[in-house]
């Protein structure tokens, strides 16, 4: 973070936990347990490289291509690590789909389980215990609080991930995208589409000249 | 206001630097065979219900916090880190940053 106070005379103290923190990596580090430069590439990895635009190239392929999408389902893991995405914890993957008459909506009860390889780190309220605690008890109602309504008639599954299996959403195709090609098509795929708290987006209105 | 989730702003993959510098540190020793993904998740479980027994746990600082701490038992037990090690090492870097000049980059003495 750049700090740029001229009036601190000695460098800022981080926060107690960070000094445990640093604690930790010299004493593993002394001891030859760890390697300080693969510590770098981790937090590289997950803060630049990959994110939810992982998991939007994927639900757009399977949405663009019926032969992906059937192997997606029926065998993610082998599928996914075509693309280059593989869990480096050893977890198998899921692709639950969702249809008109079944949503699906991804939680992690015990901790914070969640497809790394296809969405990043978690969002906060993924791993606060409102959410986990609540989308098994009410899932339409946490459904509600983020704005999604679905029909009656459409049936709410909820999957709680575990550290060997972890689920991924394929959200139904939005109407009026026939035209668009994969790469226009992951830009309607949010992150949280995914995890099930959100429909794909509809594809914008296209400005100027139509009937 | 705990059952309101919100979820409006995007955020960064971590909010504060120790949070990347932890979870990297796990997931560096769980792929060099320290322990198992499924051993992390059924010690870090129980810390987070622990914690969470008290109040809500927002999902933010206070997970990481029980992060750090599932992790330090962790090492204790495997002998890897030692409570009174973890403390001597910690004081050396607070005692580093107090006399490093502000701007520098901060070393451990020796």
């Amino acid at each position: 973070m750049p700090h740029d106070h001229s009036d601190h005379p000695h460098a800022l103290l981080p926060p107690e936990p960070a000094l445990r923190v640093k604690a930790l990596e010299t004493i593993l580090t002394r001891k030859g347990l760890i390697d300080p430069a693969a510590l770098d590439e981790i937090i590289d990895t997950y803060q630049n490289k990959i994110g939810p635009q992982n998991g939007a190239r994927v639900v757009a392929r399977a949405w663009s291509d019926p032969a992906f999408k059937a192997a997606l389902l029926a065998d993610a893991d082998p599928v996914l690590a075509d693309l280059g995405y593989y869990g480096r914890q050893g977890e198998h993957m899921v692709v639950v789909e969702n249809t008109p008459q079944q949503h699906n909506m991804v939680v992690c009860t015990l901790c914070s389980c969640y497809p790394w390889p296809l969405l990043g780190i978690p969002p906060g309220w993924y791993k606060s215990d409102a959410y986990r605690a609540r989308a098994v008890r009410e899932p339409r109602k946490v459904l509600a609080d983020f704005g999604v309504m679905l029909p009656a008639e459409s049936a709410v599954r909820v999957w709680d991930s575990t550290a060997e299996v972890r689920y991924l959403v394929l959200p139904m195709r939005p109407a009026r995208t026939e035209d668009m090609d994969e790469a226009a098509l992951a830009a309607l795929v949010s992150r949280d589409s995914m995890i099930g708290t959100a429909l794909a987006h509809a594809p914008q209105k296209k400005s100027g000249a139509s009937g | 206001m705990t059952e309101c989730i919100s979820h409006s702003a995007p955020e960064p993959a971590f909010l504060e630097p120790w949070h990347a510098q932890v979870f990297a540190l796990t997931v560096h020793l769980n792929e060099a065979g320290r322990f198992s993904w499924a051993d992390w998740v059924e010690r870090f479980s129980t810390t987070l219900r622990r914690h969470g027994l008290a109040r809500d746990l927002d999902g933010g600082a206070d997970y990481f916090n029980a992060w750090l701490e599932t992790l330090e038992a962790f090492l204790v037990e495997a002998g890897t880190a030692s409570p009174r090690e973890v403390e001597l090492t910690q004081r050396d870097w607070e005692e580093a940053y107090l006399r490093t000049p502000h701007g520098e980059p901060v070393h451990l003495a020796g």
